[in-house]
């Protein structure tokens, strides 16, 4: 049996598959969920109740707003290129979903234990760019269309300064693999995390993650109150939900990113306590927690701000890091704190 | 000029955003305001004006004497109003109609009525499903008078000793 499933070509797609829905689906559940506890957290600062109708606290509502959405028409605008406008939903939430392929729930958790995780996890989030391009171009709307240009354009300037915080990590670790970078981070525990050694950095992430997804207060591509909705205006039904799945699917690997880089990943913050995914869980949850709060309380950047944020103060900070990081590991400052490759980490 | 440092350091330690987080927590764990709209109500005030209702007189006897003050004050011009002497020789409405899609709830009917006929009764959820439901006529406004009168008669005691 055992060897079916790792020399055969069946057993091999077989297993590969059962792993796939095994990441997947306890995903898009949760998915339903996040939305939930998302929107009850925004209304509670808000002095609201949220919704707390459909099942017991609302814990349902999700459920019903995808039926919702399932039921609705699918309106296509006259004018779309219907090829590309149905595609660039498919694509965003494909390539959310696809990097959770690297990601280590816990040790040896992993669907696709890769040498180059982070670069792959780069590469596919630098491409869901496209999702958003297609959408605003197809739609044949200039709301849409300015939509998907100030997303690309964002997405691209944030990516730089993510890119240059995770080269930190790495130069630490010596290793792109993320089973590698959260073992390097452990040892004592809590301070052995690399939000210590990197900690301006730690919030640079989570700010650049925010930009990334296009959650506010960065939310310009769908600014309501200029846009409408950006390059999701004329999507209606299912190919909305398709993009709004994407988005929060994206959100959620960017908790799981925070987690994992700077905050030890499965690893328990007491050494007494053992390792597990559920650390991976609850730091994925507080960190959600935080992006729902952030929503709430951060009123949304204007375009020039956002981009004066992301060249101008980002960008510098991250490269200036480096470089020190650089000249940390080199010198094993920090009692070798910032080169976990030479301590055996 | 003179730079100022202590708001550049602010800026730079997210001084704003961690006093908002501050800000939110207090609000999030706070009691909240919500009221469960159709499980749970606000009180009304005697005074509000929703859905219109035509009264009688405890004997049974429609108020409405036809003397048209409502149908004359109406800014909206939402009432319309035909009137004979019934058999009895009294004089009475044989049509009352209220557009509802064109009522504003001014209250100014209600004002005019020497009889106290006309009122706007304390109810507001008459949603309808189609147009041509919201058109009331004499019938529809004398069975809102018997289902609210209760309420109505109430808030008419209650406003009283104010008018």
């Amino acid at each position: 049996m055992y060897e079916f499933f790792t020399t055969t070509n069946l057993g091999i797609i077989l297993l590969t598959t059962g792993q796939v829905l095994l990441i997947v689906v306890p995903l898009l559940v949760a998915l339903a969920f996040i939305l939930w506890a998302d929107r009850k957290v925004w209304a509670a600062v808000q002095l609201r109740k949220g919704p707390n109708v459909v099942g017991a606290f609302g814990l349902l509502q999700s459920f019903s707003d995808f039926i919702k959405y399932v039921l609705k028409e699918i309106v296509v605008p006259a004018g779309a290129d219907k090829f590309v406008f149905f595609l660039a939903p498919m694509l965003s939430l494909a390539l959310a979903m696809v990097a959770w392929a690297v990601i280590p729930f816990n040790d040896g958790w992993v669907l696709a234990d890769i040498n180059v995780a982070i670069l792959f996890i780069f590469a596919v989030s630098s491409l869901e760019v496209y999702g958003v391009i297609m959408g605003g171009w197809a739609s044949n709307s200039k709301y849409s269309f300015l939509g998907s240009l100030r997303s690309a354009a964002q997405m691209i300037s944030y990516e730089v300064s993510i890119g240059l915080i995770i080269i930190g990590v790495i130069l630490s670790t010596g290793s792109m693999n993320l089973t590698d970078i959260v073992h390097a981070q452990d040892g004592r525990g809590l301070i052995s995390w690399y939000w210590l050694p990197h900690f301006p950095m730690v919030v640079l992430f989570i700010i650049s993650a925010h930009a990334e997804t296009n959650r506010p207060p960065f939310d310009l591509p769908e600014a309501d109150s200029e846009l409408v909705a950006g390059y999701q205006v004329e999507y209606s039904s299912t190919p909305f939900l398709l993009f709004m799945i994407g988005e929060y699917v994206a959100i959620t690997l960017m908790t799981a990113m925070i987690s994992i880089l700077f905050f030890g990943g499965w690893l328990s913050p007491i050494e007494a306590l053992p390792d597990g995914i559920f650390w991976l869980l609850i730091k994925m949850t507080f960190f959600w927690f935080v992006f729902a709060m952030t929503k709430a309380i951060v009123p949304r950047y204007r375009y020039d701000q956002l981009m004066r944020i992301g060249w101008k103060v980002f960008l510098p900070l991250s490269l200036a890091w480096v470089v020190l990081v650089a000249f940390f590991a080199q010198y094993g400052a920090f009692w070798g704190t910032y080169a976990r490759w030479t301590t055996g980490g | 000029m003179a730079f100022d440092y202590v708001r550049a350091a602010k800026y730079f330690v997210l001084w704003d955003i961690a006093m908002g987080f501050k800000l939110g927590l207090k609000y999030f764990f706070s009691p909240k305001y919500t009221v469960n709209y159709p499980y749970e109500k606000t009180p009304l005030s005697p005074r509000f004006r929703g859905e219109h209702a035509l009264r009688r007189y405890p004997n049974g006897e429609e108020r409405c004497i036809a003397c048209k003050l409502c149908e004359a004050v109406c800014p909206a011009q939402a009432i319309t109003i035909d009137a004979e002497p019934r058999d009895d020789g009294s004089r009475r409405t044989t049509r009352y109609d209220i557009d509802m899609t064109k009522c504003i709830y001014c209250g100014l009917c209600q004002e005019a009525c020497p009889v106290d006929a006309i009122v706007e009764g304390p109810n507001f959820e008459y949603a309808t499903e189609t147009r041509e439901e919201l058109f009331y006529d004499k019938q529809k406004l004398l069975d809102n008078g018997e289902r609210w009168e209760a309420e109505i008669a109430g808030n008419i005691e209650l406003d009283a000793p104010y008018r």
